[in-house]
């Protein structure tokens, strides 16, 4: 049913508030949506000299973005910084099986109800698509903005090169490879987190992103049913009663006024159920998405304190085996050597983890803000339009009466 | 690649654009659907003898129109009107009531009522939808205690009408004398064709819950339905221009003591034999086969038939409702509980208490979610319950007047068969037997008239009932579904005033 399907976009910045720098622009200008993947047109605006043109745009699908992270998250050098999340995988499984049912009951419905649903599936299928190259957007966005990762040659590439990167999906190997790297990463993570840090700063930002991302996981998945209910209730089911008594109505000879009742009420609630739909639309897009988001950015925050925390491990282990060394008067040098290295990528990745860590807790402030402020407001507006429909049909219904 | 913009459809224009203070939805005009009306087939309207009223259909003019009114209308339509227009309808002379009218409180008063011309001059008095008898049923109080106590309701009445002896007086009754007085209007009023409103359920579970003594959210919630319940069952009786005039109505709701109805307890033996007599009746109905030459009848019979089914589909749809909204009120508290909790981790102190507003926020939501749960219910099942049980009332009226021709048709069988038998007689030389046969046949001969007036008469009664009922069951709808949309009125103005609340504290953060 749904070919394809696209849409043109205007910039934005959905959950992360981003100063927008001349030097480099990056936004998502146009997206296909085909039978099994999505072509994201990245388009690029820079006065920087390392690019051949000062405006260009390339394609490029959800793998090549994966390829892209999965580079910086290897990069030893940035190993000190928060890789920003890697966008969601687009995921329209549910929606096409929707529209695909409607269309084999398409025979069992009504012209009228067969349109309608189609258009409700329609909006959702829509509502998907965009919410993917909004996140898509937003993870080159904030690579963008980075001061360091927006020179990272693999990004230009990226931007750059015009032809397909040949990046394929991770086969069934290593799949596996990286469940077991996961496994092994986790365990190590925990032992990790066990030592207890000298620096304040370190120690309190553990103790509270630990809390911090567990609740939001909590929030994100209660949010998410919350909307999920909301989005099913009520006037749908109410309007169906007062159909049905209309529908009688007339199949009597009744007399008009009644038939203007009732006609008036239908049409009362099939305004209202579109003002729920977008209530629901709404919260979904300001409260859900915002939750999904810092759980993604959370956990990044916390992979860094944990490799962090790894390089502190590395670098007492190095002083001990420096000492040893020392004691045995053997491989000093070598154990020197070692030692250096370990604290020299450690204190390099403090300091660069303490400023990511305050941008993270500004970036974060500035975007809940945003986005509860925007809640209100479309709340607001919703209840206030209610409110009005509700309003007005009953002192017609009353003056009628 | 294809650079080229192609804007969604409108209806599906990206949620956040909204913000830019685009209104997807025309405001509506004021009443924009009463240009409608022009372009609706004629073929609604029925072919009334009363031409000017015909016109008014394209005024703005609240008139109602009687499709169903046939015969009738040459000398009923014009009280019609004058019970249903709000206002002064052009069309219409308007008739005046007479000042006073009588009501023999006696006895066999239903035999007078029954006569066209006073029940005429009863709904003339009506007049309008003022109708000026107000009761409420309120108070409810246990008496006695263990299995023998009941709850004593307060019967309140507030009227200006002169069959009444006072303005305002209230009475204390109990559950069994509602079903004694439900009973007794039923055995006169049934079977000639009035639809005697239906009293509320017997509940045993129910009750015994209260008898018992148990003080907790159910036993409440079932007082306080049985109390509404008990309340609209009275105000349908008394809506009712005859049995409003009824003696035992006015005794039930005037006088300070009732002779305790007895015959109406569930496990009695009166109520035994009501049941066997319902089985019986339902038996008889399946062998009778009237010859049904009004086609009115026919048609209703279906009509009814086809609402029953309907209301009890439609109720089912309630309950779904119902569970949803509950639902939705679970997964609120559910993610404000989650919600509090983020709040608390949050270590920016004004986000952290924006966030614990947030919660706030949603946990009232909830409150209202399932006080809207509530509404819904109560409005709507309720109500639907009890136009159920009215349909079946009415059906009953139905049967009776089936029974009715059956009557009369059987003496008019007997009739013929003694004229044979007077014929057969007349060669015999029999002269006793042959005056008996004679006066036997003079008297059947009066009860076929009479069956046969009969007859008549419950068939026309039936069709002002029917029409009666149609009438109060839209007036019964609009009211439910106006209150209902007023309760979801409130539920927006409650949203509105959180939202606001809570839109300073998430701009204060900083």
């Amino acid at each position: 049913m749904m070919g394809y399907l696209s849409v043109s976009l205007q910039p934005r910045a959905v959950n992360v508030d981003l100063q927008t720098d001349a030097t480099l622009q990056v936004d998502i200008s146009d997206a296909l949506s085909e039978r099994d993947k999505v072509k994201f047109t990245v388009h690029t605006k820079s006065t920087l000299p390392n690019f051949k043109q000062s405006e260009f745009s390339v394609v490029r699908q959800h793998e090549e973005f994966i390829w892209l992270h999965d580079s910086f998250v290897e990069n030893e050098d940035y190993a000190g910084y928060i890789i920003p999340p890697a966008p969601p995988r687009p995921d329209f499984d549910a929606s096409r099986e929707k529209l695909q049912k409607l269309g084999e009951g398409e025979g069992s419905m009504t012209k009228e109800e067969f349109t309608k649903m189609k258009q409700e599936l329609e909006a959702e299928y829509l509502a998907i698509f965009k919410k993917t190259v909004a996140m898509h957007e937003v993870f080159l966005c904030r690579v963008a903005a980075h001061p360091v990762l927006r020179k990272d040659l693999n990004f230009h590439v990226f931007l750059e090169y015009n032809q397909d990167l040949s990046v394929r999906g991770k086969n069934k190997k290593e799949k596996l490879e990286d469940f077991f790297k996961n496994v092994v990463k986790s365990a190590d993570g925990v032992l990790v987190a066990g030592v207890k840090d000298v620096d304040d700063f370190f120690e309190h930002e553990k103790t509270f992103l630990l809390e911090y991302h567990n609740r939001v996981k909590d929030a994100s998945a209660k949010s998410d049913r919350m909307i999920r209910s909301h989005k099913s209730t009520h006037t749908t089911a109410l309007l169906r009663i007062l159909l049905h008594h209309y529908a009688y109505y007339c199949t009597t000879t009744a007399p008009l006024r009644i038939l203007l009742f009732f006609l008036k009420v239908s049409e009362l609630f099939e305004k209202t159920r579109k003002i729920e739909a977008r209530v629901a639309a709404d919260e979904d897009l300001k409260l859900a998405d915002l939750l999904k988001y810092y759980l993604r950015e959370s956990q990044a925050a916390k992979d860094l304190l944990y490799r962090r925390g790894r390089a502190l491990v590395d670098y007492e282990n190095a002083n001990k085996a420096l000492d040893k060394a020392r004691a045995k008067n053997r491989d000093v040098l070598q154990a020197e050597t070692s030692q250096q290295l370990c604290c020299h990528k450690f204190e390099k990745i403090s300091e660069s983890a303490k400023q990511e860590l305050i941008d993270f807790k500004t970036r974060r402030v500035a975007a809940f803000r945003k986005n509860l402020v925007e809640l209100a407001e479309l709340e607001l507006k919703h209840a206030k339009g209610n409110l009005q429909l509700l309003q007005s049909c009953l002192s017609v219904l009353k003056g009628d009466t | 690649m294809a650079d080229t913009a192609r804007d969604p459809p409108p209806e599906q224009t990206d949620f956040q654009e909204l913000e830019d203070g685009e209104d997807l939805f025309p405001e509506p005009a004021a009443a924009p659907e009463q240009s409608g009306p022009a372009s609706l087939p004629a073929e609604d309207v029925s072919t009334n003898s009363n031409g000017p009223k015909q016109d008014s259909l394209f005024d703005d003019d609240p008139e109602d129109l009687f499709a169903e009114a046939t015969e009738e209308v040459s000398l009923d339509s014009p009280e019609r009107d004058v019970l249903l227009s709000d206002g002064p309808s052009p069309a219409i002379t308007p008739i005046t009531p007479p000042t006073s009218v009588i009501t023999p409180r006696i006895g066999h008063a239903h035999d007078d009522m029954f006569t066209h011309s006073s029940f005429d001059e009863i709904e003339e008095e009506e007049g309008g939808d003022s109708f000026d008898i107000h009761i409420a049923v309120s108070d409810p109080e246990k008496v006695g205690d263990g299995m023998n106590a009941y709850m004593a309701y307060k019967v309140t009445t507030k009227t200006s009408l002169s069959v009444f002896k006072q303005g305002e007086f209230s009475v204390k009754r109990r559950f069994s004398d509602f079903l004694g007085l439900h009973s007794k209007l039923a055995s006169k009023y049934l079977h000639v064709g009035y639809i005697v409103p239906p009293a509320p359920e017997k509940s045993i579970v129910g009750m015994t819950k209260v008898k018992v003594g148990k003080e907790d959210q159910s036993s409440n919630e079932f007082v306080e339905k049985r109390r509404s319940a008990l309340e609209r069952y009275l105000m349908r009786t008394v809506k009712h221009p005859v049995l409003l005039k009824d003696p035992d109505v006015l005794q039930f709701l005037e006088s300070s003591e009732l002779p305790r109805a007895v015959s109406t307890q569930a496990l009695s033996s009166a109520g035994l034999l009501r049941m066997v007599n319902k089985a019986a009746d339902a038996v008889n109905k399946m062998t009778i086969k009237m010859n049904e030459s009004d086609a009115w009848f026919e048609e209703k019979q279906q009509q009814f038939e086809n609402l029953d089914i309907q209301l009890r589909k439609l109720h089912a749809s309630v309950e779904s409702l119902v569970c949803h909204r509950k639902e939705l009120s679970v997964n609120t508290a559910l993610f404000a509980k989650s919600a509090a909790m983020l709040g608390n981790s949050e270590d920016h102190t004004a986000l952290s208490r924006a966030l614990s507003q947030l919660a706030e926020v949603e946990e009232k939501i909830d409150q209202l979610h399932q006080d809207q749960a509530n509404a819904d219910f109560y409005l709507f099942s309720e109500l639907l319950g009890d136009y159920v049980r009215l349909i079946t009332a009415v059906k009953g009226v139905f049967d009776h007047r089936m029974k009715t021709w059956q009557k009369w048709q059987d003496s008019q069988m007997l009739l013929q068969k003694k004229r044979e038998a007077e014929a057969k007689l007349q060669f015999t030389n029999k002269p006793d037997k042959l005056q008996q046969a004679k006066d036997e046949i003079k008297e059947l001969e009066g009860k076929v008239q009479q069956g046969e007036r009969d007859f008549e008469q419950i068939s026309k009664t039936i069709r002002k009932e029917v029409s009666r009922f149609e009438k109060e069951r839209v007036k019964d709808f609009k009211s439910v579904i106006i209150k209902y949309l007023e309760s979801l009125v409130q539920t927006q103005q409650q949203l509105i005033k959180y939202w606001e609340a809570f839109l300073p504290e998430a701009k204060a953060i900083s």
